[in-house]
């Protein structure tokens, strides 16, 4: 048991050129199928929870294969906490915005007052907003579950 | 005997579940690891989520991703697909599992600084001293 | 537009401003106060418009996204959970106000993320006691139950050990509530509350699975609420929580909890199926509560540490509501019912007044209680009205609803949990009046003089947030015991036929 530790202490796991120059290729595809699938939530399997964990196991990859140093060079953890604030508040922000607009909450339809697409095209597009907000949320909180766990509880800037 | 064999071959998806009910609440309860017991936590919460989805299913069933104009000129038969909303209902309940996962980790990580090990007996020993 | 959104509002606020925290409140501290305070304020604000609308206009459902049930989310808003409503509001206003203090002095630096999960536990709590629908109420009940983890695991010592086992049973009580539900959407194909009860009344066969999924349902909701003896993690959870987290926490969940076991037996089963037809389980929980009460009135004994022993009183209010809600008739659900509110204030004051100690003086335990009432007056004074109310003294509120709750026992012929009920406010007299004896006479010359002296002037009166709310909700406690009348008269008697 000792050995093992010792020997993963000194070598990181994803340290050989071919894994290196492959997750670096496929990350962007990664990412764009991760937008694909939220996108895609209202009209066939997918929606915001689902999209946002792919898209959060994108720079999850990188950090198995380069490591976390990295990830923070992608992704800084000021604007973690930033998006993973917006998206809560784009999610809550539509809900009240379609209640204070006249109907009920989260009711999409009432939001027809600003972008005039006809109510019933509301109630089936209004729900993509929703997802986006979720999305966001969902793959900033998987990211930075990602950096707590994985750094042993300290996530000070570039470890 | 033989009343009890039929019993078992004819839901068997469901005794597949209640058994990994079981071993995840046995998990739960009777390890000493606490990583352990979280462990178990998933399982269980993961058993009752395929509990739940089995239960939509249908003999002969298709799955329920339908194609749009299809449906609009010939209309749909409920009896020939299977229950989508089950398995709506269970997203709800992977992210609450996930969620619980990831706090619950959160937390051990503050466990083992503190204390320095995982071990449930370990740490009641030094909580008394 | 406004009106028939307002409770909505009420629901929403706290979660727009939980985010709005964790954003403002990265940049400078200042912003946290004014925003909790805000959302909170307009919260209660809008409760009580609700409450009046509900008296006046009567009962309404609402449903969310104007999909129609059952297909949709439905709220419901009767004069129950219009009361409870106003009861989370108003609980979780004075709550928050001595919060603030106690966190700064707590969890310096990390105020932002203690108030966004307490934001969002409040909204949680909000929604839980106006749904009417199974599922939503396994998601919000588990939103409310995932900010509890986190906030009682921000304490420190041994507070992370307590928030895990808290998680590991928490997730057993939510599970078990999860597979109920299944099981009842199995038998119905309907996840709306009045939609299964109406096809429940119908069903042929099946008698042994809805069984089933009513025995599911109860203990999941038992294991949540604490009620004994599935009450194991809530002494260490709710002791070694911070106090901040505790007045929030104490008073509250295990009394929405119970809230829910009332909602899902009347709206979901109906009272003819759990009393009538199942005698025997009626019997059997009405003579575990009175065994619950005893046993954890006996319990609090042992305690050296203040907030340990106000924790085991909660475990034995929780038997005192479940069985007053098992007694099965009117009387005794009213008691069960006016219970709830009263305990919730009381439990508040309490924790407030423990928290105001411990900001203090820096501990709990029973030596740093000695010579309190000369060094914090108004804060002991608070803290003796609380007391009274627990013993169940004329006019606090503690005694109508102990008085509805003995009626309601004698009623049903229910003498051991008279008995029962009886014993535990002997015993919670002897408590507190231990306490205050402590607290009444200063130290005998145990120290030197000089650390004595240094000891009485480091002590001195809680700051005024910390005791404002106090004073409000003791205030309240009287004023409460004295409406009584009024709040079962027009809230409850209304609800009844509801629910009967």
């Amino acid at each position: 048991m000792k050995i093992i530790q010792d020997r993963a202490k000194t070598k990181q796991p994803g340290e050989s050129l071919i894994i290196q120059t492959s997750v670096r290729i496929l990350v962007p595809f990664i990412q764009l199928f991760g937008l694909y699938v939220i996108v895609h939530g209202h009209y066939s399997p997918g929606g915001g929870f689902q999209g946002g964990v792919v898209l959060g196991s994108a720079i999850i990859l990188l950090a198995i294969a380069f490591d976390l140093k990295t990830t923070l060079g992608y992704l800084s953890e000021r604007s973690n906490a930033l998006m993973s604030n917006i998206g809560p508040l784009i999610y809550t922000g539509v809900a009240a915005l379609a209640a204070v607009m006249g109907g009920l909450f989260l009711d999409y339809s009432a939001l027809d007052v600003i972008i005039p697409l006809g109510p019933i095209e509301w109630r089936s597009m209004g729900i993509f907003l929703v997802e986006v907000g979720v999305g966001l949320a969902v793959m900033n909180i998987m990211l930075s579950l990602f950096w707590d766990v994985s750094s042993g509880g300290d996530m000070d800037e570039g470890l | 005997m033989e009343a009890i064999l039929a019993e078992l071959v004819a839901k068997y998806n469901y005794w597949i579940y209640v058994v990994l009910m079981m071993i995840g609440f046995y998990a739960m309860i009777g390890k000493r690891n606490l990583v352990k017991k979280l462990l178990g936590m998933n399982i269980f919460q993961t058993a009752i989520i395929l509990f739940f989805i089995s239960t939509g299913v249908k003999r002969g069933g298709a799955i329920p991703i339908l194609d749009k104009h299809e449906v609009l000129l010939h209309g749909i038969n409920p009896a020939t697909i299977d229950n989508p909303l089950p398995h709506v209902l269970m997203l709800t309940a992977i992210v609450v599992s996930v969620s619980v996962t990831g706090v619950a980790l959160a937390i051990l990580i503050r466990i083992y600084r503190r204390y320095g090990t995982l071990e449930e007996d370990e740490i009641l020993e030094k909580i008394g001293k | 537009m406004i009106k028939q959104n307002l409770h909505m509002f009420v629901m929403a606020a706290p979660l727009l401003c939980a985010f709005a925290v964790n954003l403002l409140g990265r940049l400078s501290r200042a912003w946290v106060a004014p925003l909790v305070l805000g959302a909170l304020g307009f919260s209660t604000y809008g409760a009580i418009f609700v409450l009046q609308e509900v008296l006046t206009n009567g009962s309404f459902r609402y449903v969310v996204g104007n999909w129609t049930a059952p297909y949709g989310i439905e709220l419901v808003l009767d004069p129950l959970s219009a009361m409870m409503l106003l009861l989370v509001s108003t609980v979780a206003f004075l709550a928050s106000i001595s919060a603030l203090k106690s966190v700064s002095q707590e969890l310096p630096g990390r105020e932002h993320f203690f108030f966004t999960l307490f934001l969002i536990l409040i909204a949680g709590l909000n929604g839980l006691v106006m749904t009417a629908d199974a599922f939503n109420l396994y998601v919000l009940l588990e939103i409310t139950s995932i900010t509890t983890y986190g906030l009682i695991g921000m304490g420190s010592g041994r507070a992370p050990l307590s928030s895990f086992n808290y998680i590991i049973m928490g997730s057993i009580g939510a599970c078990f509530y999860l597979l109920g539900v299944g099981y009842l959407y199995i038998l119905t194909g309907s996840l709306n509350m009045a939609d299964i009860s109406t096809i429940l009344g119908g069903l042929q066969g099946g008698n042994v699975a809805t069984a089933t999924a009513f025995a599911f349902l109860m203990v999941g909701l038992w294991v949540k609420m604490a009620f004994f003896p599935l009450h194991g993690w809530l002494p260490n959870a709710y002791s070694h929580a911070p106090s901040g987290a505790g007045v929030m926490i104490a008073p509250l969940m295990t009394k929405v909890t119970v809230y829910l076991m009332i909602r899902v037996m009347f709206s979901i089963f109906s009272p003819e199926f759990e009393f009538v037809r199942h005698a025997g389980v009626q019997n059997l929980i009405v003579w575990v509560s009175a065994i619950a009460i005893i046993c954890a009135s006996l319990l609090a004994f042992s305690q050296r540490d203040l907030k340990r022993m106000l924790t085991y009183i909660i475990v034995a209010e929780v038997g005192y509501m479940v069985g007053g809600v098992w007694l099965a008739n009117t009387t005794g659900l009213s008691g069960a019912i006016l219970h709830i509110v009263n305990d919730a204030l009381m439990t508040l004051c309490l924790f407030l007044a423990a928290s105001a100690i411990a900001y203090r003086t820096g501990g709990l335990s029973f030596e740093h209680l000695r010579g309190l009432y000369r060094k914090m007056p108004v804060t002991m004074a608070a803290f003796t009205i609380g007391a009274f109310a627990m013993i169940g003294v004329p006019p606090t509120c503690g005694f109508f609803s102990k008085w509805y709750l003995i009626l309601g026992g004698a009623e049903a012929g229910h003498w051991e949990f008279v008995a029962a009920l009886v014993l535990s406010s002997l015993v919670n007299a002897i408590l507190f009046f231990r306490i205050i004896e402590i607290a009444f006479y200063p130290t005998e010359e145990s120290h030197g003089h000089g650390h004595h002296e240094q000891e009485k002037v480091k002590v001195q009166e809680a700051p005024l947030m910390l005791l404002n709310p106090l004073v409000i909700t003791a205030v309240l406690l009287i004023v409460v015991g004295l409406s009584s009348g009024t709040i079962v008269n027009d809230v409850i008697r209304v609800v009844l036929p509801d629910l009967f």
